[in-house]
């Protein structure tokens, strides 16, 4: 219903959002290609709230008691496993569709929060290897800009079998982000739409990948611990057959993962959120018994503490963020409102990450958009980000009374809504009942 | 020479004593029976011959060495290699030279399916037939193919040069042959010198990218 007019009545299946869209494709003749996340309203890590310590727990003393938050990621078969200062990580996000300031920061901003950070599709550019202390390589079906030079330069190897944006697509750069470099790099030619696969162009299904892992560690010596990324969508298997192809660490991405260029429909339709998608991991690597040997890293709209407390709670051992660390960067910054909407967009909207006009100098390759974003800034920014994300993450820890933000457990939760409970497997507030496994 | 029994050494072994040779060192790799990873990421000029079928990814991301394989390979050969020279005197199974960057692999007998998908650069020989789908993505450097080609050859092609001696079942989409100019046949004419294939040139026909997809248009909807 209008505000202005009370006897309009606006149609919940053809909303005017909807209209638009209808009326963009008769328009153009293409689907919707953007970036961001998905935008639906879905079940979320908000819908849970922790128990903290009362009569029958005691809680730790904020700033004085220990709450450490250190993880060490990749010891099943990796000479040099990786070790992190707090569980909350960088996902991967490639050059060519970010600047390369953007990059840098990213970099010096998880190196200065003791954390690591990760390429992307297009290869490891210099200014990233040299500020980042932990760096993560990804492994990617295009393989584009892959070398063994940069695999063995890296600190770990993520095999990217799919993302949560977009479980089962490839990847899309559009012409206008094909710079000279990024053509250079990715051996094409310059200003072409350029796909990258959606699988790896020499193996298919879990036996194979089992040999590629091996290939992989005699190139490397056996020294990188090897991840496995999923798009979360039959979670409980793909984890299975991961650890079972031998990798030290899955990655398990939710649907509200972000991208820098797919289709809407992907982005909103393929899928599963994060939520779910954490207990389905966990309940694999259980059953397998190989929680907490094979760690767990859960990504897809985490934005705060309270976010990252819960995916550690249902038993993640750490979390990455991609759209988040962005925002932190200077993405949605009010700063660039005006010239948000000279685009057709605004501040806290803007999703055009594939056109490569971002105001805010980050999913760019023009040279002058790209020069406002200061690294050492960008990188301190995201530097405090992470160490807030960290000091929340502890004060709930210590509210439940952890001396390890690891001891955080599905039982120092509840759900407020029936579906975040079956999701989550824990149980509706003031109840037992966990829907699908009894209770009342 | 060097000599590694795989009877009794392990792939670990083998690979590090591979990755660990000098310029010109000489290796020979005996009673392979089909192991995988044979001969992976090495980076200086070593000889290495191995005697016996490999399984997958045998001379994957090689870098400067020369590898002769005395039987067949299977799926991945010198997948990524990025220089130096792979040959194999048998026959090659699916994805051979997978996203290989520069080099040279030369495949004597017939190569699978999907040879030289998303090849970025590297130089392949082969004496005998390829499989569907070869090239498929193929963004740059060439395929030579003394034989036939199956379904589908140089589907979504980029700048690769694709050149196809005997008959080519069905071309990709955005694949289309193309003139044979002089710069081709010299390219040609080397590659086949290089890899010991002694045919004309004037036999083979050039293929490659109709460019129609490098920009999306609605009206070639069809095609994508």
């Amino acid at each position: 219903m209008s505000k202005d007019n009370p006897t309009l009545i606006e149609s919940a299946t053809f909303p005017r959002h909807v209209i638009a869209e209808i009326q963009r494709a008769a328009k153009t003749g293409i689907y919707d290609i953007r970036g961001f996340g998905a935008k639906r309203d879905i079940p979320t890590f908000d819908d849970l709230v922790f128990l903290g310590a009362s009569t029958s727990r005691y809680p730790l003393e904020g700033y004085r008691e220990k709450c450490t938050t250190e993880v060490i990621l990749g010891n099943r078969f990796a000479k040099n496993p990786i070790h992190l200062k707090t569980p909350i990580t960088i996902a991967g996000m490639s050059f060519g569709s970010l600047s390369a300031q953007a990059k840098e920061s990213l970099g010096r901003g998880a190196t200065i929060a003791g954390t690591s950070t990760t390429t992307g599709d297009g290869g490891m550019t210099p200014e990233e290897r040299g500020h980042s202390k932990t760096l993560v390589y990804q492994y990617l079906p295009s393989r584009y800009g892959m070398n063994p030079d940069d695999l063995r330069k890296a600190d770990a190897i993520e095999i990217v079998l799919g993302q949560g944006a977009k479980p089962g697509g490839g990847g899309m750069l559009l012409g206008q982000k094909i710079s000279p470099r990024v053509a250079q790099m990715r051996n094409l030619p310059e200003g072409i739409d350029q796909r990258s696969a959606c699988r790896h162009p020499d193996w298919t299904g879990p036996d194979d990948l089992e040999i590629k892992i091996q290939e992989l560690r005699e190139i490397t010596n056996w020294e990188k611990p090897i991840y496995v990324k999923v798009g979360a969508t039959r979670v409980f298997y793909d984890v299975t057959l991961a650890v079972k192809a031998g990798a030290d660490v899955v990655v398990v991405d939710g649907m509200q993962g972000g991208t820098a260029a797919t289709q809407d429909v992907f982005i909103e339709h393929v899928g599963i959120p994060t939520l779910p998608a954490v207990r389905m991991a966990v309940e694999a690597l259980q059953e397998m018994d190989m929680h907490r040997k094979v760690q767990l890293i859960v990504s897809g709209g985490i934005r705060s503490g309270a976010d990252v407390a819960k995916a550690l709670a249902l038993g993640a051992d750490a979390v990455s963020i991609g759209t988040a660390a962005l925002i932190a960067l200077g993405d949605q910054s009010p700063e660039f409102d005006d010239e948000y909407k000279a685009i057709g967009s605004a501040a806290g909207f803007w999703d055009d990450y594939q056109a490569g006009n971002d105001p805010a100098g980050i999913t760019t390759q023009d040279p002058e958009l790209a020069k406002r974003l200061d690294p050492i800034l960008g990188g301190r920014r995201l530097a405090n980000y992470i160490n807030v994300l960290t000091l929340e993450l502890q004060t709930l820890a210590r509210a439940c009374g952890k001396s390890h933000v690891h001891n955080l457990e599905p039982e120092d939760m509840v759900a407020l809504t029936m579906e975040a409970a079956a999701m989550a497997g824990v149980p509706l507030a003031g109840t037992d009942w966990i829907p699908g496994k009894g209770g009342i | 020479m060097t000599e590694i029994n795989l009877d009794t050494s392990s792939v670990r072994e083998l690979n590090l004593v591979l990755q660990g040779g000098s310029s010109g060192d000489k290796f020979s790799v005996n009673n392979t029976v089909g192991k995988h990873a044979l001969s992976v990421g090495l980076t200086t000029a070593v000889n290495v011959e191995i005697n016996g079928h490999v399984g997958y990814y045998c001379a994957g991301m090689n870098q400067q060495a020369s590898i002769v394989i005395n039987g067949n390979a299977g799926p991945g050969l010198a997948e990524n290699m990025m220089s130096g020279e792979v040959r194999v005197t048998g026959n090659a199974s699916q994805y051979a030279a997978a996203t290989a960057h520069g080099g040279l692999l030369v495949i004597e007998g017939d190569s699978s399916s999907r040879c030289g998908i998303s090849m970025k650069g590297v130089n392949i020989v082969v004496g005998g037939n390829i499989g569907h789908m070869s090239a498929f993505m193929a963004q740059s450097g060439c395929l030579v193919v003394c034989g036939d080609a199956g379904d589908a050859l140089g589907d979504s092609i980029y700048e690769a040069k694709i050149y196809v001696r005997g008959k080519v079942k069905s071309l990709g989409t955005d694949c289309i042959e193309k003139e044979m100019r002089d710069e081709h046949k010299k390219e040609l004419k080397q590659l086949l010198s290089q890899s010991k294939m002694h045919h004309g040139i004037e036999e083979f026909r050039r293929y490659g990218s109709a460019r129609k997809l490098y920009n999306f248009d609605i009206d070639q909807v069809d095609d994508y």
